[in-house]
């Protein structure tokens, strides 16, 4: 039973070899589908290109229902899975640094490295700004420890915050996405288009 | 197809296709490894390494630096970093079959390659600090955290979108 590294069934020393192919089949993915290039991933925010709403949610919805159902059919212990854990302001504030960076960029840090690869010289500019960006937060740590360690809620599920059913969640999430992609086609269609 | 259409010079995977087989990726990740995929973990790393070995002393003394250096191994020896080298690797194999790798700039007409560079650089000056607060990115955080049905990944998800849409027209000629 799943995870199968944390129980033992793939010994250990396996990690980093999964590591790299685990990353190749990622940038691979990512380039395909057209993440390498930030004048298409910044069209969400204008309306012109909503490929990163429909990879992003496609991805995060197959995800979860594959996970639920692994979980119910018992070939992976959902409750020994990484939660990533709730820092209530910090996910607030620093989604929306996050958000301010995503605009002004046009790259998020996985989209960024795949534009390096194939050699986009504004995407190394990109890479030098975070790793710039984590060492001004690293030096100024004392002043940010506050919102970074304080409002903890736990490794928090939504089922523990609305205390609602994950699979009635995930149907309606579900649906809601539908309505979303065709919402965006729609608006698409009314946006001036953007050629790149 | 209306060959006299003007079109977008690259064609890329069906959205719906791509979002599937990420999916799919996010799936096997967690199956195998019991957590999920990141990208800025790496850059984090990569700092941390780089001022260890200027300055050892100074990144003991820094309470932040410090969580991560291990006197047993090195700061770049660890799960994302060599993920993340994957991911060049893919991103490289990829980008080479559809014939686009080149060494350029890439920006709106609009623009000079001297403002998108330096809107570049201060964009990922704000995603690394960001990334940092919330602990994680778009990956880590945002889309490992919802597979899982994190609240603090569905917040960091609402936090990022929300704020590029309320921000996006103070951007708007770097773009369309």
């Amino acid at each position: 039973m799943g995870p199968l590294i944390p129980n033992d069934i793939i010994p250990y020393e396996w990690n980093n070899v999964i590591a790299i192919i685990i990353g190749i089949a990622f940038g691979f993915i990512l380039e395909s589908s057209g993440f390498s290039s930030s004048r298409k991933l910044a069209g969400v925010f204008y309306g012109y290109d909503f490929a990163v709403l429909k990879v992003f949610f496609t991805a995060a919805l197959t995800a979860i229902i594959g996970l639920l159902y692994m979980d119910y059919l018992g070939y992976l212990d959902i409750s020994k899975l990484y939660i990533h854990p709730t820092y209530l302001w910090g996910a607030i504030i620093g989604g929306a640094i996050m958000g301010v960076g995503f605009v002004a960029g046009g790259f998020c840090p996985g989209t960024s490295l795949c534009a390096v690869a194939i050699g986009k010289i504004d995407a190394m500019i990109y890479v030098l700004g975070i790793m710039i960006g984590v060492f001004i937060f690293s030096e100024a740590y004392t002043l940010f420890e506050p919102i970074y360690n304080g409002y903890f809620e736990g490794n928090i599920t939504l089922m523990d915050s609305l205390g609602v059913s994950p699979y009635w969640f995930v149907f309606i999430l579900t649906v809601a996405a539908v309505v979303i992609f065709a919402l965006s086609d729609q608006i698409r269609k009314r946006v001036k288009k953007v050629f790149y | 197809m209306e060959n006299h259409k003007e079109q977008n010079k690259h064609i890329y995977w069906n959205p719906y296709f791509g979002g599937f087989l990420l999916g799919i990726l996010i799936i096997f990740t967690f199956y195998i490894t019991g957590r999920g995929l990141g990208a800025s973990g790496a850059m984090k790393s990569s700092v941390v390494a780089i001022v260890d070995t200027v300055t050892p002393e100074h990144a003991e003394k820094n309470a932040y630096y410090s969580k991560f250096i291990d006197d047993d191994k090195s700061t770049l020896n660890n799960w994302l970093v060599l993920e993340t080298l994957g991911v060049l690797i893919g991103a490289f194999i990829s980008g080479g079959l559809a014939g686009r790798i080149g060494w350029r700039v890439q920006h709106s007409p609009k623009i000079t390659s001297r403002r998108r560079l330096w809107f570049a650089l201060g964009g990922g000056v704000l995603f690394g600090l960001g990334a940092q607060i919330a602990r994680g990115c778009t990956s880590g955080a945002a889309l490992s955290g919802m597979a899982v049905l994190s609240t603090g990944g569905f917040i960091t998800m609402l936090a990022i979108f929300g704020t590029g849409y309320l921000v996006a027209y103070f951007f708007r000629k770097n773009w369309i």
